[in-house]
């Protein structure tokens, strides 16, 4: 069922602000039992394998157990995301394992600077087509090197279909 | 209550509490192209004090189409110029672009690619000294940037390739942090809005829009000044070539149901070639992507037989002249060479990533391929997970065996090889025809605004404006909100006022959960009940039908005139009965309004598709009875609008205007 939970290790983040699973899943899916203190995708035909749920689960409970349509079992890939890197660990159906390492981001979390270099644009130039970065950086938008503007004279200008629907 | 009335409800409904809200900007959608808007409203609202709200369906961190990654970012333009990059958009979306529109994407998007790599995104560069390939991390660590004059990895002439796991975490960190810094900004999570308010005082204006919280009891009444529509394209509308649990392997994110097509419908807004679609190629059911295979590690793709079918068909490729003879050949064409082998039975197509990787290997040393290896899975364990996931249930290793490619289920969506979407005002500027201002000058000029006043696009909700994808959208969110904010600062006195009344909207909001009190007890099982319908057997009904008479996966994509007057028949009569949608939770509440949005933007789909009389684009889809490529007649934009009041909607030619001089493509 695409994401799922294993229950040996879900604690409905009870120690957390909010469940992080139900939080981040892109697709309204993950959600917690109360009273089990459990979460579960409430609809797997409508996972998109994203793997949101299951990088940020801080119990390591969720993985995927991938479309049962079209993957035969006993395949999986299994990330632990940290904050620089993320590591993938891949099982074949057939027992082989790779291990892979990439990087994730070059600034400590929290750290993007939505100003890039702290300086306003001159509120002047909203009349402009310079985007903020550009103002402050005092770069001209460029034009086309050469302009045709060639109107294309068709046979089907002119014609129009009016079609109730309802 | 006994057992047979019992299911499993997810958060429960109840009756909603109206929360009203007064904005002078608000940003629909939290994706690439709301964030894109975040970042640059701000700056230019600040120092107005304009109010800002975003409202995402989701959580930003994670949400929209690159909520799991991307391996590459598909538009940078670097040492090519925006003119050819117009010309590389028109070509492969066969000669009908707004070329003001893309060639307004195409001189400001590195800078906002610039910006990506200034956050924290790891953006592959060579190594000055060697020529060899440098990941983000290394490259960064070497002090190299690209605004520095570093190099990228090109994986084709305009793709860059990035350590992209975390692509959307750190372009969605940028805007929250915009917002949250700004004490007249809000952020709205997990907030769906459903459709677009307007005003009762004047004609053709938005008002602002209405939501409803998934997790909370709450309707979203928010009047705004401007409001931006950029909400992401539509997936699973037609039939999915996996119907099972796989119904959720999208190529396309699945939780993009074309709302802002939907949206931008019902406020009366103009859409624009609403009959392109992008049927994406790539590995079989995994729908892991293609372009690194092709570009980057040279992969060919052959027919059963080991045939090359672009040669192949080189003859009937010949019809589609000049697209089909352009350096580089049009997407759906390609498509459509695959199409015909397929059809004749000499499928599967297979992507020989042995023989690309055999290649390879001779070339580097030992530790040199394993590297190459790891890159190679790296492109979907940062996109698409389940691609890899699938490799190793199949136990496929790349470099032994070749994988299976297939043209997927039809999507509409307008940033990635598509265009489909609103029509849209560009920059009002000296060198942009007339033809592409006076739709605005009633309105007034102002960039990405819809025919509606104050209803704003961005991403893959702008029509005619295909192939800029991730950092497209982001700049394109950038390009609306700045003219928001001028719109605002014009229109200062303007006072919104929906035409409706809050608790009119609240009851109309939330009908599926009033329908399913109303009548869960006339059936002993809440699925099957004669009084309405769940959102699931709505969009069951949908598929099936968009499938069968629209040129679906299983007539190969082909359809007639007779078809979809016939299929058009079937889809009126479920607009009667999506109006009789029941909802259980706040869950199927917002299910049953993704339907709703499904279902008007398949509706536009078929009309468009019934009102050009071409094949315009062979390998997407097929008029049966119009084969051919028609340049003489049909090489112009279709528009349609849907007037509330009549119900009735308009379809229209409208001229194309080619700005770029030839050669066709770059």
């Amino acid at each position: 069922m695409p994401s799922y939970v294993n229950p040996e290790k879900c604690d409905g983040c009870k120690g957390g602000d909010k469940t992080v699973c139900m939080y981040i899943c892109p697709n309204d899916l993950m959600i917690l039992d109360p009273e089990a203190m459990k979460a579960y995708n409430q609809e797997p035909d409508q996972c998109w394998e994203c793997y949101s749920c299951v990088k940020s689960c801080p119990q390591g409970a969720i993985s995927v157990r991938h479309y049962a349509d079209f993957a035969p079992l006993n395949g999986t890939c299994q990330p632990m995301r940290g904050t620089t890197d993320i590591m993938w660990t891949v099982k074949f159906r057939n027992g082989a394992v790779l291990r892979f390492k990439y990087p994730i981001r070059t600034t400590p979390e929290g750290s993007a600077d939505p100003t890039v270099g702290g300086k306003e644009p001159d509120p002047g130039l909203i009349n402009t087509n310079q985007l903020f970065t550009e103002a402050v950086d005092g770069k001209e938008p460029v034009k086309p090197k050469e302009v045709l503007n060639k109107k294309f004279e068709v046979g089907a200008l002119g014609k129009t279909l009016k079609i109730k629907t309802a | 209550m006994p057992k047979i009335w019992s299911y499993n409800a997810g958060l429960e409904c109840a009756e909603p509490e109206i929360v009203e809200k007064e904005t002078d900007i608000l940003l629909v959608g939290g994706g690439m192209a709301a964030c894109g808007a975040a970042v640059e409203a701000v700056r230019w609202a600040k120092p107005h004090g304009l109010r800002i709200i975003l409202c995402d369906k989701a959580a930003m961190e994670r949400s929209g189409a690159v909520a799991q990654g991307l391996s590459a970012i598909n538009t940078y333009i670097g040492e090519n110029t925006p003119d050819d990059y117009v010309r590389m958009v028109r070509c492969d979306l066969m000669g009908i672009v707004r070329e003001d529109l893309s060639f307004d994407v195409g001189r400001h998007v590195d800078d906002t690619v610039h910006c990506f790599e200034e956050w924290g995104l790891p953006i592959w560069k060579k190594d000055p000294n060697t020529g060899k390939t440098l990941d983000g991390a290394e490259a960064k660590a070497k002090g190299l940037t690209l605004k520095g004059g570093a190099q990228p990895v090109r994986s084709g002439r305009w793709q860059i390739m990035i350590n992209g796991e975390s692509y959307k975490v750190i372009v969605a960190e940028a805007a929250k942090n915009a917002l949250e810094g700004y004490e007249n900004a809000e952020i709205i999570e997990r907030c769906f809005i459903v459709r677009p308010l307007l005003d009762a005082n004047e004609p053709n204006r938005c008002a602002g829009a209405v939501g409803f919280s998934v997790r909370e009891n709450k309707v979203f009444i928010i009047k705004a000044n401007a409001v931006l529509v950029s909400t992401g394209g539509a997936v699973n509308i037609f039939r999915p070539r996996s119907i099972g649990e796989g119904k959720g392997r999208a190529w396309y994110p699945v939780w993009n149901p074309g709302s802002g097509y939907a949206m931008c419908a019902q406020a009366g807004a103009k859409l624009v070639l609403m009959e392109n679609r992008f049927v994406p190629t790539r590995f079989k059911d995994g729908y892991g992507p293609v372009g690194a295979w092709f570009l980057l590690f040279k992969a060919r793709a052959t027919n059963a037989f080991g045939e090359d079918y672009l040669q192949k068909n080189k003859e009937e490729l010949k019809k589609f002249v000049p697209y089909s003879e352009a350096s580089v050949i049009g997407t759906c064409l390609r498509n459509h060479a695959m199409l015909l082998e397929m059809e004749v039975g000499r499928g599967p197509i297979f992507i020989h990533t042995e023989w690309a990787l055999e290649e390879a290997a001779k070339k580097m040393d030992k530790k040199e391929f394993k590297q190459y290896i790891a890159e190679a899975w790296e492109d979907f364990l940062d996109m698409t997970v389940s691609q890899a996931g699938l490799w190793a249930c199949l136990n496929v290793e790349p470099e032994k065996a070749p994988s299976e490619i297939m043209p997927s289920e039809p999507y509409l969506l307008g940033s990635h090889a598509g265009c489909a979407g609103a029509w849209c005002c560009g920059p009002d500027e000296d060198w942009v025809p007339e033809e592409y201002k006076a739709p605005w000058k009633e309105i007034g000029l102002y960039n990405r605004m819809t025919t509606v006043k104050g209803l704003f696009c961005a991403g893959d909700t702008v029509g005619a404006c295909g192939h800029k994808f991730s950092s497209g959208a982001h700049v394109e969110g950038r390009i609306a909100a700045k003219a928001m904010v001028k719109f605002c600062l014009d229109n200062k006195d303007y006072k919104p006022t929906p035409k409706e009344n809050p608790e009119d909207l609240k009851k109309e909001i939330y009908d599926p959960w009033y329908r399913f009190e109303q009548y869960k007890n006339t059936s002993t099982h809440y699925e099957v009940n004669p009084n309405y319908l769940l959102p699931r057997q709505v969009q069951d009904r949908l598929m099936k039908l968009m499938d069968e008479y629209v040129a679906g996966a299983s007539t190969f994509y082909k359809t007639n005139k007779i078809m979809l007057e016939r299929g058009l028949e079937l889809l009126k009569m479920l607009k009667e009965d999506m109006e009789l949608t029941a909802a259980r939770d706040l869950h199927e509440l917002m299910r049953a309004y993704e339907n709703r949005h499904r279902v008007w933007t398949a509706e536009a789909h078929l009309l468009h598709i019934l009102f050009r009389e071409e094949t315009r684009y062979p390998g997407y889809f097929y008029r049966t009875d119009f084969p051919n490529l028609d340049e003489a007649n049909w090489r112009c934009f279709t528009l349609s609008s849907y007037n509330s009041e009549t119900k009735e909607w308009t379809l229209e030619t409208y001229p194309y205007v080619q700005i770029i001089p030839d050669p066709l493509g770059p």
